[in-house]
């Protein structure tokens, strides 16, 4: 029931909606309307009567027994109903939504919360801006701090801050001028012709040299990016690859299947046509994948799918017809192929008995190893090594382009990844060379190359073990899988190895014997003077020691000789000090008594010691006497002030340092200061000194170039900042200092304008207070 | 190395000096494969005065390979040894460190901390600086020259003509005598670069010549009594002591000036660093004459009567006067009294002489006494040795040999190293003249000794007497003239203030200690309070409760006891080591003393 008067409800509403919609055109068919609003009111209401009987929802309606004035035009009515209708209830949709209700759930939600705080007044609001932009800006400046403490410990600053790399002259081109001319120069060269040892170039093998130049790091950069590029790829493909073969759809398969078959037909066709040779390449893998197919005994009777028709063929007429096709196909898959008509194909076929003979997993591997299908061979290395699963990228793409070209169908999409790659080997292959000689590949691809074969290599070993054998065999191989291309592309790697194994020890040798030959130089240098040297000392010593017995007796005699130096001269005793006057000597004695006569006016030491004295006391400092005699005692001639009182106005003076001639009798020491070179000495304490002597001692060091040779001069007299005439000097920046830019414009911000940091920072902070 | 110009190619090539006879005679193109400059050479000893810190170090220069006396293969009859006590490169020119035994080994001396303070910053400097300076030794490419007897044979036997024989032509045409018996005993002067000589005699004969080449540069009569002759900064200046006034000629003779401020000059000594030229007056004046500007700096009375002993310290600039009372006293220009005064002899004064270095003074006095004192603050005699006749004249070779003129003889004694004084034991050398001695000088950068006495001049041969190594932009014995006025341009930059010299010089380079703390007292006045002053502690104001009066007091009275605390615990420490310095090493007293009364 309810349902119907909604329905109704809904009914009126539209109409109303209408009538809303077209006023104009009520105006104009009032009359009409009339009629019919008459005849629905009645349905209406008869429709309530029937509704209100049921009782329970019964609802007071409005009943609209006479005329009054408020006539809706619309003949909406609220009166009776005791309450009004409000625009919203017309505008409500019937049912609530969900989505309301949670809207409204938040909302009594926040009406349930207390009233928000009073905001806090707004120095206190001030007060925590400030704080909050003084940490934050405080954070920002912190980093700057190590660079600043840096600069101020630096010796010397260089401005402006950016720098040309110095460019660095190879060895090389250093020494180029330089020639062997000596004998044994020549000697040594031709050795080292021998053991191809560079020569012109000194010190780097070519090798050495490629590995200098992979070193450089825009090409190390260029490399990876590459690298990452084509894993990337490889990895996209492989996803697809994956996705692709989860296809449950056996019509897919069989459709993908077949057109490629039959793709493969169409092109070989054509290749037949235009290059019987390519043809036969092809036909080689036709044959190969024929192998793989009797190998692999796919068309056995033991697949899941063969099982299960096997069972249905008792019954099933098509299932019986579909195994013996199968059968027939495996029949025709297994014969043995005779075309066996050039010396390739015997050789393969050789091969390929050789390849009976041996056990499947041998072959299983090998057939990966340069197999059609890549990420086969990747799955089944990576056990073994991972530097084969990272895939030298030069031999992956090419693999990779075989096997698009055998085993077709499958690549087709994958052109786009194909193309890209192959780019890629391209531009590798131009820049190798641009750049490098022929056997100077970059060290890094060698090594990948060198380990992919190495790998393969390794494998081999189990066939063959020695070196020769094993290349031999691999070339076989090669030609025998029928991949020309790839047989080119490997070859000159084993060949670069070869020498390279035969190489290293020998070089190794060189340079050890190199080494020895130094050390036997170095020994002979310091062999040589020692001898020598102490032969010297030796003959030195003996020289001195005789001659000091002797040399008394010879003075004798030399005094006779000369005839001047008497032999009376006294023994070498010394005065010491003037003021010592007794003497055991009676020789001596009397030869003092001599002087003394001799001198007897001028008594040389009393006058000295009596000068000395003088000269003491005037240098002491002199006490102050303040005594007023007569003041508080009786005064006059002859009366003295009393000992107490003079005691007592005696100011004396401080007892000066001690004089420096206070223990040397002899001398007398100037103690007055030369005010005149005191002028010239420093009188401030500069500032961050505490004591005199701490400034004293870096001071000390003479930094003129009359004292010191030409480096630590200039070393000692190197500016604290050096800039550039006609640079500008710009602010440090982050990068300077190797910091991200954009803490950097942070800060850069804040140094220009301060007032656009706070209003910004306000911002901020008002989100963190809020928060 | 340096753009300078380099004079050893002009100069001759010329053999190698005195070495060990086994040697062979180095001829000249072997010479010329030699390096022939070094980068940086410790020159001459060098004789700046108050500039001179480090007397040792050498200077960063050109050296010129420079000729030295070298010597006959063979002396046939009595073999004797010229050897080098102390060579100190090895044979194979493997570089000797300044320990003598390894070279020096590459020090990380610059390292970076954060906590590098200046001190250490000046240290790691001076260290570095050192280094460099020692390692720079390497390149002094001349040995000195020495004689030595064989078998204990004294060396003071082998007469000139010895040692003359002996030596290669070169040098021995650095022995000569000039006769000059006419014009009375001379006085004689070396140029600075050791090229040129002037001497001249009491009887007015002044002359100048470049003596290696005896090419004559004026030969003047002045008609007056010469008492002193000297050159001044080069050899385009002469000045000469004359009976009343001091003149000073140019190299032609020409007379330049005639100063009368100085008159009755007896000796006259000049500090070419300050340019100053000291002289010595009968009167008891010392007189200082600027002769950059003509001006005279200082003339003080020694008032000890009448000056004719005079010496200057090359060290540090002092002049030394003898005096009759036996004292010798040591002047500066900026002090009115002696810098010291030095009692050293009974009888006065006859002649002083100082080292190279300002180490060591020689003195000898009219009571026949030869001393050597050491100027290094003690001023004792060292040795002593009474001549027969005492000496009339001393002097200091550059290498430390001194000599002395006794009558008609002279004698040299040699010490045994470098740095140590003579040993008056045995003299190295003896000559005798045809005449008394009047003047005596080792010539510089050569090992000869130029002695003027009554008969003419003597050039003698003293083997090791002198520098091996010269510095070539500082005195340069083959400078041409162009060169000489570069150097005089600098020398004249270079000037040292005359009020600068005293008798340590190592001195200006520290803080003047009193007009530091004067200051410091003076602001204290000015500002009314000490701005380095310690703040009292204040104790802070704790929270409710906490800081009644009684707890700050109590607080306050805890710090106070800890600083006290401190400051006693200081004053001990120093107690310590005062006594431990002072505790006489010798037997410690027995327990037994304390009943000895």
């Amino acid at each position: 029931m309810t349902a119907n008067r909604l329905a109704e409800s809904l009914l009126a509403l539209s109409q109303q909606e209408e009538l809303a919609d077209l006023p104009k055109d009520y105006l104009l068919s009032e009359s009409e309307d009339e009629g019919d609003n008459d005849g629905e009111r009645k349905h209406q209401k008869l429709l309530e009567a029937i509704s209100s009987l049921d009782g329970k929802n019964r609802r007071k309606l409005a009943e609209r027994s006479e005329a009054s004035l408020k006539v809706s035009e619309f003949n909406v009515s609220s009166e009776g109903s005791g309450e009004k209708l409000v625009l919203a209830d017309l505008l409500e949709p019937v049912k609530t939504s969900s989505s309301l209700a949670t809207v409204k759930k938040q909302l009594s939600r926040v009406k349930s919360k207390k009233t928000v705080e009073l905001p806090l007044n707004k120095e206190e609001i001030e007060r925590i801006h400030r704080e909050v932009a003084f940490n934050k800006t405080a954070q920002v400046l912190s980093k700057w701090d190590p660079v600043v403490l840096k600069n101020r410990q630096a010796e010397q600053l260089v401005f402006p801050l950016e720098k040309e790399e110095p460019a660095i002259a190879p060895i090389e081109h250093v020494l180029s001028g330089w020639k062997a001319r000596t004998p044994l120069e020549q000697e040594i060269f031709n050795l080292l012709h021998k053991n191809k040892q560079p020569v012109t170039d000194p010190l780097l093998t070519p090798v050495e040299k490629a590995s200098l130049r992979a070193m450089s790091l825009e090409e190390a950069k260029m490399r990876r990016a590459e690298l990452q590029r084509a894993r990337a790829l490889q990895s996209y493909y492989e996803a697809k690859a994956r996705r692709e073969k989860k296809i449950k759809s056996k019509k897919y398969h069989k459709v993908v299947k077949k057109g490629k078959a039959k793709k493969a037909l169409k092109e070989f066709e054509q290749l037949r046509k235009v290059n019987p040779a390519a043809a036969l390449e092809e036909l080689e893998k036709i044959e190969k994948a024929r192998m793989m197919e009797r190998m692999s005994l796919k068309h056995q009777n033991s697949g899941k799918w063969a099982k299960s028709k096997a069972i249905m063929a008792k019954y099933d007429l098509e299932a019986r017809q579909a195994m013996q096709e199968q059968l027939s196909k495996n029949k025709e898959l297994t014969q043995k192929l005779q075309v066996a008509s050039e010396s390739e194909e015997e050789e393969g076929g050789t091969e390929d008995v050789e390849e009976l003979l041996v056990p499947d997993v041998v072959n299983e591997v090998q057939m990966n190893a340069d197999g059609p299908n890549p990420w086969m061979l990747r799955s089944c290395t990576s056990d073994t090594k991972e530097a084969a699963t990272q895939e030298d990228p030069e031999q992956l793409p090419e693999l990779e382009a075989h096997g698009v070209s055998e085993s077709e169908g499958e690549e087709r999409p994958m052109a786009e990844e194909e193309i890209l790659l192959r780019e890629f080997e391209e531009r590798r292959s131009l820049r190798k060379r641009s750049e490098l000689s022929q056997d100077a590949e970059p060290a890094g691809s060698q090594e990948t190359i060198d380990s992919g074969s190495q790998e393969v290599l390794s494998e081999l070993r189990v066939l063959s073990q020695k070196l020769k054998e094993n290349h031999q065999s691999r070339k076989q191989k090669a030609s025998s899988e029928g991949t020309i291309p790839q047989v080119q592309r490997e070859e000159p790697a084993p060949e670069e190895e070869e020498p390279l194994l035969l190489q290293r020890p020998e070089r190794v040798q060189t340079l050890e014997e190199l080494e020895e030959l130094g050390k036997e130089e170095c020994f002979q240098n310091k062999e040589l003077p020692r001898p020598v040297l102490e032969e010297q000392q030796s003959e030195r010593t003996p020289n001195n020691r005789p001659d000091a017995p002797k040399e008394k007796k010879k003075k004798e005699q030399m005094i006779d000789l000369q005839n001047l130096l008497t032999t009376q001269s006294p023994s070498v005793k010394s005065l010491a000090v003037p003021t010592i006057e007794e003497l055991e000597d009676e020789e001596e004695r009397n030869h003092r008594q001599m002087i003394k006569e001799a001198f007897a006016g001028d008594d040389v030491i009393r006058d000295f010691l009596k000068e000395k004295r003088e000269a003491v006391e005037a240098s002491k400092p002199k006490d102050v006497d303040l005594t007023l005699p007569g003041w508080g005692e009786w005064g006059g001639v002859g009366l003295k002030p009393s000992a107490k009182k003079r005691r007592r106005f005696l100011i004396k003076a401080p007892e000066g340092p001690p004089r420096k001639d206070k223990n040397l009798p002899n001398v007398i020491i100037n103690e007055k200061r030369n005010i005149h070179a005191a002028a010239h000495q420093v009188q401030v304490l500069p500032y961050p000194f505490t004591h005199h002597w701490q400034f004293e001692r870096t001071i000390q060091t003479p930094i003129g170039s009359t004292w010191n040779t030409q480096r630590a001069f200039q070393k000692l007299t190197t500016p604290k900042v050096v800039t550039k005439p006609g640079h500008i000097i710009n602010p440090i920046k982050a990068e300077d200092v190797g910091y991200r830019s954009s803490s950097r414009s942070d800060l850069s911000v804040i140094q220009r304008n301060p007032k656009r940091i706070t209003t910004r920072h306000k911002k901020q902070l008002k989100k963190c207070s809020v928060d | 190395m340096e753009t300078a110009p380099k004079p050893g190619k002009d100069v001759p090539p010329k053999k190698d000096k005195l070495q060990t006879k086994r040697k062979k005679p180095r001829r000249y193109w072997e010479e010329e494969t030699v390096p022939t400059t070094a980068g940086a050479s410790p020159g001459p000893p060098r004789n700046k005065k108050n500039r001179e810190l480090r007397p040792q170090r050498p200077k960063n220069a050109h050296i010129l390979k420079k000729s030295r006396i070298s010597k006959k293969p063979q002396v046939p009859k009595k073999p004797r040894e010229w050897k080098n006590p102390e060579s100190q490169s090895g044979l194979s020119g493997v570089s000797v460190g300044p320990d003598g035994c390894s070279p020096v080994t590459p020090l990380i001396l610059w390292f970076f901390s954060k906590t590098r303070s200046r001190l250490e910053v000046a240290e790691a400097e001076e260290e570095e600086t050192s280094i460099k300076a020692a390692r720079s030794e390497l390149l002094l490419a001349e040995e000195p020259g020495f004689l030595e007897g064989e078998d204990g044979e004294d060396t003071a036997k082998i007469c000139q003509a010895d040692i003359v024989e002996a030596v290669d032509i070169a040098s021995a045409a650095k022995h000569f005598d000039l006769n000059l018996r006419q014009f009375g005993p001379y006085r004689l002067n070396y140029s600075r670069t050791g090229r040129h000589l002037a001497f001249g005699g009491r009887r007015g004969h002044v002359a100048a010549l470049d003596w290696v080449t005896k090419k004559l540069m004026c030969e003047i009569n002045v008609m007056e009594a010469v008492r002193d002759i000297r050159f001044l900064h080069s050899e385009a200046l002469l000045a000469v002591a004359q009976n009343r006034w001091l003149h000073i000629y140019d190299n032609q003779g020409i007379e330049l000036h005639c100063i009368r401020r100085c008159d009755r000059v007896t000796r006259l000594e000049f500090l070419p660093f300050h340019f100053l030229l000291a002289t010595a007056s009968e009167t008891g004046f010392l007189t200082y004459l600027d002769v950059s500007v003509g001006k005279i700096v200082a003339a003080l009375n020694a008032r000890a009567g009448r000056l004719d002993v005079m010496s200057q310290n090359p060290y540090n600039a002092v002049i030394h006067l003898g005096h009759s009372n036996g004292t010798v006293s040591l002047w500066s220009p900026a002090m009115k009294e002696p810098l010291a005064k030095i009692l050293c002899h009974r009888g006065g004064v006859r002649a002083v002489a100082v080292d190279s270095t300002g180490t060591y003074m020689a003195t000898s006095g009219l009571d026949h006494q030869l001393k050597i004192f050491d100027l290094r603050g003690t001023y004792q005699p060292l040795s002593t040795r009474t001549l027969p006749h005492g000496a009339g004249h001393l002097a200091f070779s550059q290498r430390g040999l001194l000599v002395a003129g006794m009558g008609d003889v002279v004698n040299i004694w040699a010490g045994q190293g470098k740095a140590s004084p003579p040993s008056l034991e045995q003299p190295y050398l003896t000559h005798r003249l045809s005449g008394p001695v009047h003047g005596l000088q080792f010539c510089p950068f050569e090992d000869v000794l130029g002695v003027g006495h009554t008969g003419g001049i003597t050039s003698m041969l003293v083997p090791g007497a002198s520098e091996p190594n010269f510095d070539g932009l500082e005195s340069n014995p083959y400078r041409s003239r162009k060169q000489r006025q570069e150097w005089e341009v600098k020398a004249l930059l270079e000037k040292v203030p005359a009020e600068l010299i005293c008798l340590d010089p190592r001195a200006l380079a520290e803080v003047d200690v009193i007009s530091l703390e004067q200051g410091k007292k003076e602001q204290i006045e000015r500002l009314g309070y000490d701005p380095q002053a310690k703040a009292p502690f204040q104790p802070k104001p704790k929270q409710k409760g906490r800081s009644s009066t009684a707890s700050l007091v109590k607080r306050k009275r805890k710090v106070m006891d800890e600083e006290h605390r401190d400051k006693v615990r200081q004053s001990l420490q120093q107690q310590h080591h005062k006594e431990a310095k002072a505790k006489p090493t010798g037997a410690r007293p027995s327990a037994l003393d304390r009943f000895v009364r």
